[in-house]
């Protein structure tokens, strides 16, 4: 057993889930089993292996390049200012709002 | 079952341009359709008639004035419940965003609408899109068309089962680590995941960033090339969006596929493949073969290690997307004495088992003293995945497999057995990993009439090939292998 009870109710903390005893318990057996599955890839050496951080690649030598991808960078835009007026369709969503903030318990005591 | 009337892409088109059938009486027609089947399906968590009467009315003005038809006009379209839609209401198959109504359409809507798509509703799924069965959804399991004690698969089962039961002529769904492949075979429908960044994810709501694709089911392989040359393409909205130039889909699937060399990995072969479904699948890759390609064995030695990988790797890009969900901005919130408190008790309301399991082991990977252990490594055999796959790309032109180990199973079958829910995508996650694309195409069915997958990755943006072998392959009768 690798996973404890201790160690459930450290990461639901992280999460900021609040789980009933149950639940718990269930997840307690299902992480400890799935990670005893992934333990499977402690099997590789990976001393020389680079981490994949990023998926999408069309630099040069990149399959996306031979095929034409843009040479300059397209995610990138001129630094200008658009309208924005979006204000009142994102506050309709909120479960409590007064314009222009979202209202939230009280966070500070004084 | 399939409907009495087998629309497709071309057929909406025709029929049109002769003026047999309106745009008005063909969105009528689809949503009799559903009214009738969808209370079985549980294929639509909500429709849109108002929205699909006024895209069919301008499809009908257009014929009417005599005018050229944009590529997908009157095409009646689903879209998975994961992708935002503009003044209707977006659940992602959760309690959490219950009532939540984006307030814009994600690109691939805007698209579909511009090229004068109907979009009729939006598909139930897993719950944020992760599951295999369509049955950690919030408002209840979506059947299999095919046969109504099973699973559609998933996460994107409503999109799979609308297409497969003639309630939508294509879909849009979701694939993170098969939920487009997985979902295509289980209906005996052709599936497409596209290249990761070959399509905007902007409006979509994000499971894991690093693997989310947006992709396409429909009724034959034609129409899913018709959809994916729609949506396809660079987007200034979505900063992982692909600036390479998108091929005309519909002349690729025309060239002929002699001579393509076609890479069989044993490593996708061995133990835990149903003998049926082992058995259909070298039979298509023997009709390829017989059509000209040329059959290479390959070695892909990590493959094994795919599942292990992609769920810590997903599973961490999840914990910190879904930390968006905390009863602030929109969605559930339930009150609570402080701030955290109200955070708590919204996630434990709002979530389901499988979003909270996932979190859990997400952010239990990402948490001080095992993020070298679990993340960090699982991101150096991504590496090595995706090694696998540039290497075979240098002998072959796509790699055959099968898309699913076994056929649709029975709803419940695995619900209470997570590792074993995780294994049906032990196939699919691999290409999920790499970014390359990968299609699902019907393979004949099993002795108890169950479809079979046949999947064809293909390297970074080639789509196009992907496409055209699935084509050569179902005009070869690959369906009824």
């Amino acid at each position: 057993m690798k996973i404890t009870r201790e160690d459930v109710l450290r990461v639901a903390e992280l999460a900021h889930l609040e789980l009933t005893p149950q639940e718990v318990e269930l997840y307690r057996g299902q992480l400890d089993e799935i990670l005893n599955y992934i333990g499977k890839l402690e099997e590789l050496d990976v001393s020389n292996v680079e981490p994949m951080t990023q998926v999408l690649f069309t630099g040069a030598g990149s399959p996306a390049a031979a095929l034409g991808a843009a040479k300059e960078h397209p995610e990138l835009r001129d630094d200008t200012l658009r309208p924005c007026d979006v204000a009142d369709a994102i506050l309709a969503q909120a479960p409590e709002a007064a314009k222009p903030f979202f209202r939230v318990p009280k966070v500070i005591d004084r | 079952m399939t409907a009495a009337t087998s629309w497709t892409i071309a057929g909406v088109r025709s029929a049109l341009e002769a003026r047999r059938i309106s745009a008005r009486e063909l969105a009528k027609e689809f949503y009799t359709r559903i009214e009738r089947r969808n209370p079985e399906l549980n294929a639509f968590l909500a429709l849109s008639p108002d929205r699909a009467c006024a895209q069919a009315d301008r499809v009908d003005a257009n014929v009417a004035r005599g005018e050229a038809l944009p590529p997908l006009a009157g095409v009646p379209i689903a879209i998975k419940d994961v992708i935002s839609t503009r003044g209707i209401r977006s659940t992602c198959g959760s309690k959490i965003l219950e009532d939540y109504v984006p307030p814009y359409d994600a690109t691939a809507i805007e698209r579909l609408e511009a090229a004068g798509a109907m979009l009729l509703g939006k598909t139930n799924c897993d719950e944020f899109a992760m599951g295999s069965s369509t049955e950690n959804s919030a408002y209840g399991a979506v059947r299999n068309p095919v046969s109504l004690d099973r699973v559609p698969g998933g996460s994107s089962g409503g999109s799979a089962a609308a297409v497969a039961a003639g309630l939508a002529v294509a879909a849009l769904g979701t694939d993170t680590g098969g939920s487009i492949r997985q979902p295509g075979a289980y209906c005996g429908i052709p599936a497409m995941m596209p290249t990761y960044g070959r399509v905007s994810r902007y409006g979509l709501i994000a499971f894991a960033s690093s693997l989310d694709r947006i992709g396409t089911f429909a009724g034959n392989v034609a129409d899913a090339a018709a959809v994916m040359a729609v949506i396809a393409g660079h987007d200034p909205n979505d900063s992982t969006s692909a600036a390479v130039p998108v091929p005309d889909y519909g002349a690729e699937i025309e060239k002929p596929i002699r001579g393509l060399r076609i890479g069989v990995p044993e490593d996708y072969f061995g133990e835990g493949l149903d003998t049926e479904v082992k058995a259909k699948v070298e039979a298509g890759i023997a009709l390829l073969e017989r059509l000209g390609c040329r059959r290479i064995p390959l070695k892909m030695p990590h493959t094994d290690y795919a599942i292990a990988t992609y769920y810590i790797v997903a599973t961490a890009e999840a914990s910190s997307n879904l930390a968006r969900y905390d009863g602030v901005r929109y969605g559930l919130r339930v009150p609570g004495s402080t701030l955290i408190d109200m955070y708590r008790k919204t996630r434990e309301r709002g979530f389901g088992p499988e979003v909270k399991r996932r979190i859990m082991l997400g952010t239990y990977a990402l948490s001080a003293g095992y993020y070298d252990a679990y993340y960090l490594r699982a991101q150096k055999v991504r590496s090595l995945i995706a090694r696998d796959f540039s290497d075979a790309f240098q002998k072959v032109d796509a790699i055959i497999t099968p898309t699913a180990p076994t056929p649709a199973f029975r709803l419940g079958e695995k619900t209470g057995d997570p590792l074993q829910m995780y294994l049906a995508d032990i196939y699919t996650v691999t290409g999920s990993l790499a970014g390359v694309p990968g299609i699902s195409v019907p393979c004949g069915k099993t002795k108890a009439g169950l479809p079979v997958g046949m999947q064809i990755f293909g390297s970074h943006f080639s789509e196009g090939r992907v496409l055209q072998l699935a084509h050569a392959f179902e005009k070869a009768g690959g369906a009824a292998i």
